[in-house]
């Protein structure tokens, strides 16, 4: 059981954001505990990417405040974010097909030569030892990596989280784009950073992924939040019932 | 990484993948080769003489330099139309900075500062331009397209109205050094920096290994860097040996020794050998290389280009990269234009038109790929002394102008279509 007796690593309290006159997001909160994994459910357009995109720092919020460790933080850009110690992991992807695995991995946080050069070998030593951990049959270090596999493609995205130590993990839809052997190594995966004490916002369509993964779920609708349950304590109907019909389970409600 | 194609190590098949040499790079050396041999048929052996390898040489400087600068900006997925009007506008400031300015705060003709001022003065002008074009591409997100076309209208004639059109010179003599055949290294200072080359050359190919070697990464055996060493020395010795060759007419040589008030020993010869524009071209190709390859402004340039909004999530800068990279093309122009300026020894109202097609298509036939993300220094350069090789090569056989543009023109096309089946068979994008 994940202990929420202390302070929340995350904390988004009444976030609203609207783009030209559309309420994307309108006063939501979630928190997240270490060692805890919170579903972000919804349909498409239910505004989970976009309160999420508050947190990784691609978008600003027009209300509301966030909370890291308790204290009341301010994330313009996204190399904020990465200060924070957040990472994401799009549902796009965001590698640049042209390079290889070494330079998606430190993009933006290239290791450099005492001469201020990059330093492509230690890169790509440190890209080997990394992903010999999370993806042992990674072998294709020299290709770029638009000549990957999606769930190789996942893998760099989520080693390059892992080795920077993220605190707070977003992951938008990982396995989207995989096939079930995939899928299966990336829900490893996230069973492995939860035991190192992550805090993980796993943004899923997967009613069944989000109750086998997940501690919790906040489940959204039309930019609002629904509720938000402890995944054991409901089943997948009364999930696929908030996502659709926006109520809460009645066991809960009162 | 920068390069299109990495041969893996487990399957080293051919010699050239054993090599890990470019099979693109071969490619364009073989039409270099063909297109050579080609016109030294067609012209009774004269296409390849010392003499028009010089000249081939420090015809293609001025467009190489540029060249090089719009690799970075095609490879960010933009397009500079400027860069022939913003050569004009740079070149008509060093102009007027040394024939009006400088000897009007009291700096006589031939004073040694006026060249180096001059050429600061046009290195700021070029910078500031192109850092401004760069703004307004990437703070106001106007299309560079749009930004650039205007900018080849506006600079064009912003050079015209500081010079009133009219031609300006004789230029400062030391500058003149810039333009070619005016400047040389001579015989032995070219035989000492061909030497320099050939040692840096192996010394980097070891360097490369050796890093390799120390994280334990796949290393090409022994005789394959032996080979590349080899080859390294055999391409630049033998280029400063034909640069040598070219040697300097007798009556020049005895107007010189009578300038200094001796009479010429009979039989007397003088090589003329590389070229400082040429020296500077070679600098400007290392430095531009060194930056798209070994530089976190070159790594962040190749990333945006190829995925603009993953660069952005990865928290670059893409806007004030976008400056960066104009800026650069902009500093880029003004060396192009003092080469320029320097070998016709004035400033007129014409140079550099339509010089912005050349440069875009010596950086496309390259290799640099206008979608963005790809391209190589050394083959914008490579590009660039193609398409002057077909143009001299055509003057020289007399072929008719319009019969020379029109297949420069064709060229481009059938070259980007090559360039397109190349990329389908060799599974890149």
């Amino acid at each position: 059981m994940v202990d929420r007796s202390g302070t929340p690593l995350v904390e988004m309290r009444n976030i609203s954001i609207s783009f030209g006159g559309i309420q994307a997001v309108s006063d939501v909160s979630v928190d997240l505990f270490p060692g805890e994994v919170v579903g972000l459910l919804g349909h498409n357009g239910a505004g989970k990417s976009t309160l999420i995109k508050c947190l990784s720092g691609a978008y600003r919020q027009d209300k509301g405040d966030i909370y890291v460790n308790g204290d009341k933080v301010d994330i313009p850009t996204p190399r904020h974010a990465r200060d924070l110690n957040i990472e994401t992991i799009y549902q796009t992807l965001a590698l640049a097909d042209n390079l290889d695995a070494a330079s998606n991995l430190f993009l933006g946080r290239e290791l450099t030569t005492p001469m201020g050069f990059v330093d492509d070998a230690g890169m790509e030593a440190a890209t080997r030892k990394i992903m010999g951990r999370l993806n042992p049959n990674f072998k294709k270090f020299d290709a770029p990596v638009s000549a990957l596999s999606g769930g190789q493609r996942q893998s760099v995205a989520i080693a390059r989280a892992v080795y920077f130590e993220a605190k707070i993990l977003i992951m938008d839809e990982p396995t989207a784009a995989l096939g079930p052997q995939e899928t299966q190594m990336v829900a490893e995966l996230i069973q492995e950073l939860k035991r190192e004490g992550l805090g993980i916002f796993l943004i899923d369509h997967d009613v069944h992924q989000v109750k086998e993964l997940c501690d919790r779920a906040a489940v959204m609708k039309n930019g609002e939040l629904v509720g938000i349950v402890n995944v054991d304590e409901v089943s997948t109907d009364d999930l696929l019932a908030m996502i659709i019909a926006g109520k809460t389970p009645e066991h809960l409600a009162a | 990484m920068a390069e299109a194609s990495a041969p893996s190590a487990q399957k080293r098949g051919n010699i050239f993948k054993t090599l890990e040499l470019d099979t693109r790079l071969l490619g364009m050396i073989g039409a270099f080769i063909v297109v050579c041999i080609v016109f030294n048929v067609l012209t009774d052996g004269r296409f390849l003489t010392p003499r028009n390898i010089f000249n081939l040489t420090i015809q293609t400087v001025s467009v190489a330099i540029m060249a090089t600068g719009m690799v970075f900006v095609i490879v960010t997925r933009h397009i500079d139309l400027s860069v022939g009007s913003l050569l004009a506008t740079c070149s008509a400031m060093m102009a007027i900075t040394q024939t009006q300015l400088l000897p009007n705060m009291g700096l006589d003709f031939g004073h040694p500062l006026i060249a180096p001022v001059a050429i600061v003065v046009g290195l700021l002008t070029g910078a500031v331009i192109g850092a401004f074009q760069g703004w307004l591409i990437g703070y106001l997100t106007i299309p560079a397209f749009i930004v650039t076309l205007g900018g080849l209208l506006v600079w064009r004639n912003v050079a015209w109205y500081l010079t009133t059109g009219q031609t300006i010179g004789p230029l400062d003599e030391t500058y003149q050094l810039f333009g070619g055949i005016g400047g040389t290294l001579g015989v032995t200072g070219s035989w000492v920096l061909g030497l320099i080359a050939v040692i840096a050359a192996c010394i980097g190919i070891w360097n490369a290994r050796r890093a390799r070697i120390a994280y334990d990464f796949p290393v090409k055996p022994m005789w394959a860097e032996g080979v590349l060493m080899v080859i390294a020395a055999v391409l630049i010795l033998g280029f400063v040996a034909v640069l040598n060759a070219y040697e300097v007419p007798s009556r020049v040589l005895a107007r010189a020794f009578e300038a200094r008030g001796e009479t010429m020993p009979e039989g007397y010869t003088e090589g003329y050998g590389v070229p400082y524009s040429v020296l500077l071209l070679i600098a400007v190709a290392i430095v531009m290389t060194i930056v798209a390859n070994r530089t976190r402004l070159g790594r962040y340039i190749f990333a945006t280009g190829g995925n603009p909004d993953a660069a952005e999530l990865s928290g670059i800068n893409t806007r004030l990269l976008t400056v960066k990279v104009f800026a650069i093309m902009g500093v880029l122009c003004a060396l192009a234009g003092m080469v320029a300026s320097a070998r016709l020894s004035f400033h007129s109202n014409d140079i550099g038109t339509l010089d912005e097609l050349r440069v875009i298509a010596a950086a496309v036939i390259g290799g640099t790929a206008l979608s963005g993300g790809m391209g190589t220094i050394y083959g914008a350069i490579l590009g660039a002394l193609i398409m002057q090789s077909l143009q001299s090569g055509m003057a020289m056989v007399g072929v008719d102008a319009p019969f020379q543009n029109i297949v420069v023109g064709a060229v481009l096309v059938v070259a980007v279509l090559v360039d397109i089946i190349y990329r389908k068979r060799t599974g890149g994008k």
